[in-house]
């Protein structure tokens, strides 16, 4: 079953429509030898409100890229090209960094994503005020949020290095929904997680997607992303190979477009751990460890 | 000496006391340090002290002096009769001011306080908030110039930092005085408090340009890290711009090591101000140094250096509480590991800093 990336599923206009998205790089080699690079060349994708898409692809394959360029937070020396629409309109950078934090959120999973020095009560409130809150109104935003993840008001005192992982990754959750957002992305929040952990985190995106926001997952652990998923697309050295129902993978995965997306499949233990010969990079880029748990 | 203190174990109350054994070893090592140098050296105190006329006094009168400043005796004799006295609390007169040493301290530190206080908190805010402007501002031309400037300011010598300020200041454009603490020829009482300030400003900001560098090219690097760190990224994914960024996530983040920088630098800005009072003839603590070691004054000079060598442990000791208040992360794994660590980073910026 094959799709075009621009299917449209149903009348109302995707909240995100990603489409031929390119981002290249302009470095300086010693000297003043400039060079281009293009590690995003052709990515196409879109997510509507409640469902979760899981964008997966190998490590350097420009996943997360793709995440700051819609958060418009590419570095300066970045070019990005393709079109990013927002609820069917036409983006630029500073619409971008407009909706960030107020319609799109980014939703990390690991403790590095909290300032070490500050109290999870102050990074809640400076959230809360970049959502739009009074000084006096961003106090209760910060308890009500820490309440609505399950964790105690006393947590709001706390630094991060007092969080167990669980509790963090329940603040970060609390931050990233502060300002209700529309669209949550996912980056990579399950890797070094106990089993019982990435089940937590993934049931979390799918309930935020129930709630009626887009998920856009963007995992190179694509079992965790099968679980949760509404839609797979694989991405592949910068550009999108197919865009899959979940079901589609299944069996020996003959129902998978591109030879790549079969591969990664077939190379999951329990497809039987094949590698194709000519797509001994899904390997390297994929571990079978990584995968399995 | 600083590394050292900065090395130890987590302040609590049970290791305070290996504190002042450690302070205690200090000040034991830096008066034998300080007597044999001073024993060493080839300058005779009563020539000194005599000065130009010391070709009209007799072989008499010179035992004599020696005599009463007990400069017969034998070193060992002398240093012990000296230590037995300071651990009564009596540090001897000063052979130059003719005065206790204890008085002579306390009058120079209070004239050297204000200019050392004011020169640290310049050098202090100004390093800083530089700092953290050049690396908020990465490669741009404002970054190229602070940098620049702080590897200037870095290489050049105190003293000729201030006769260049003197030279610009006070001889060509006239707007600050030549020298002293205040007017020629007023007394003391006299001062008041906006001639002392006027008097105070170009030794000070002498002074502070011996720590602005290292705090500045320090507050940088730590301030380019934090910005590529995670916890920014997602700061800058709720919609955060620069000036909010440097200020809630960044600034408290790059506080630590600039503040254990500063207190550990106390050392340095008294050093300087030795140099810094000589070119401005501010009758400080510094100068008083300077005299007495040209004229042999061992009681002066042993007292100023133990003086200094507490001043310097200090120092030393609320850096280490300042980095325990601004770095909330370090004050309950404590240990050796996570020292070592931050020390370890602080030794990586350095390097980073020789090739920019």
């Amino acid at each position: 079953m094959t799709t075009s990336p621009l299917r449209p599923v149903n009348p109302a206009p995707a909240l995100l429509a990603v489409e031929h998205l390119a981002v290249s790089f302009t470095q300086y080699e010693r000297g003043l030898r400039r060079r281009t690079v293009t590690p995003v060349t052709d990515i196409s994708l879109d997510v509507r409100a409640g469902e979760v898409v899981a964008l997966v692809g190998a490590s350097g394959a420009g996943k997360s890229l793709l995440g700051h360029a819609v958060l418009g937070m590419l570095p300066p020396n970045a070019t990005p090209a393709g079109s990013i629409r927002w609820r069917g309109e036409e983006t630029d950078v500073q619409a971008l960094r407009r909706l960030a934090g107020r319609e799109v959120a980014l939703l990390p999973q690991s403790l590095s994503h909290l300032d070490p020095t500050a109290s999870v009560g102050a990074q809640l409130r400076r959230a809360a005020r970049l959502t739009g809150a009074s000084r006096a109104g961003a106090r209760a935003v910060a308890r009500e949020a820490v309440v609505a993840q399950g964790l105690d008001e006393s947590v709001l005192k706390l630094y991060p290095h007092q969080l167990s992982g669980g509790m963090g990754r329940r603040v970060l959750t609390a931050i990233a929904l502060l300002g209700n957002p529309s669209l949550v992305i996912a980056d990579e929040p399950t890797p070094g997680l106990a089993p019982e952990s990435v089940t937590a985190v993934l049931r979390r995106l799918r309930s935020i997607a129930e709630g009626g926001a887009g998920v856009l997952l963007i995992t190179h652990e694509i079992t965790g992303a099968l679980a949760v998923a509404d839609r797979v697309v694989v991405v592949d050295r910068g550009r999108t190979l197919e865009e899959s129902p979940v079901e589609a993978f299944t069996a020996d995965g003959e129902r998978l477009a591109h030879p790549y997306s079969r591969a990664l499949w077939q190379a999951l233990p329990a497809n039987g751990f094949r590698m194709a010969d000519d797509h001994t990079r899904v390997g390297a880029g994929m571990r079978g460890e990584d995968l399995a748990c | 000496m600083a590394v050292g203190l900065l090395n130890g174990p987590p302040l609590t109350v049970g290791r305070l006391a290996g504190r002042l054994a450690r302070l205690l070893s200090l000040l034991v090592a830096v008066a034998i340090g300080t007597f044999v140098l001073l024993a060493a050296s080839p300058i005779d105190p009563i020539e000194a002290y005599v000065g130009a006329d010391s070709a009209s006094i007799g072989t008499e009168q010179r035992d004599q002096i020696a005599e009463r400043w007990g400069l017969d005796e034998p070193p060992l004799q002398r240093f012990t009769a000296w230590a037995g006295n300071v651990v009564t609390g009596d540090l001897g007169t000063s052979q130059v001011f003719n005065e206790p040493v204890i008085d002579v301290i306390a009058d120079r530190f209070m004239a050297s306080l204000s200019l050392l206080v004011l020169a640290w908190l310049l050098s202090g805010v100004l390093g800083f908030a530089l700092g953290l402007l050049a690396g908020a501002r990465r490669g741009t031309w404002l970054d190229r110039t602070l940098t620049w400037w702080a590897y200037t300011l870095a290489s050049a010598p105190t003293f000729w930092i201030g006769l260049l300020l003197l030279y610009v200041f006070s001889v060509s454009l006239q707007w600050t005085p030549v020298c002293c603490a205040g007017p020629i020829g007023a007394l003391p009482g006299e001062i008041s408090l906006l001639d002392r300030l006027h008097h105070l400003i170009l030794p000070a900001l002498t002074l502070s340009v011996v720590g602005i560098s290292p705090v500045l090219l320090h507050t940088r690097q730590s301030t380019i890290e934090t910005l590529a760190s995670d916890h920014v990224a997602f700061a800058r994914s709720r919609g955060e711009r620069l000036p909010g960024l440097v200020l809630h996530r960044v600034a408290r983040n790059a506080a630590a090591p600039a503040l254990m920088l500063q207190f550990a630098g106390v050392g340095e800005l008294i050093g300087g101000a030795v140099l810094a009072e000589q070119v401005f003839t501010y009758p400080g603590l510094g100068q008083a140094t300077t005299t007495a070691a040209m004229r042999q004054d061992i009681p002066l000079l042993l007292g100023i250096a133990l003086f200094t060598a507490i001043l310097v442990f200090i120092g030393n000791l609320l850096g280490d509480l300042a980095h325990r208040a601004v770095a909330p992360q370090t004050r309950e794994q404590g240990g050796d590991a996570s020292r070592s660590e931050s020390r370890g980073e602080l030794r990586d910026l350095a390097r980073e800093q020789v090739t920019p």
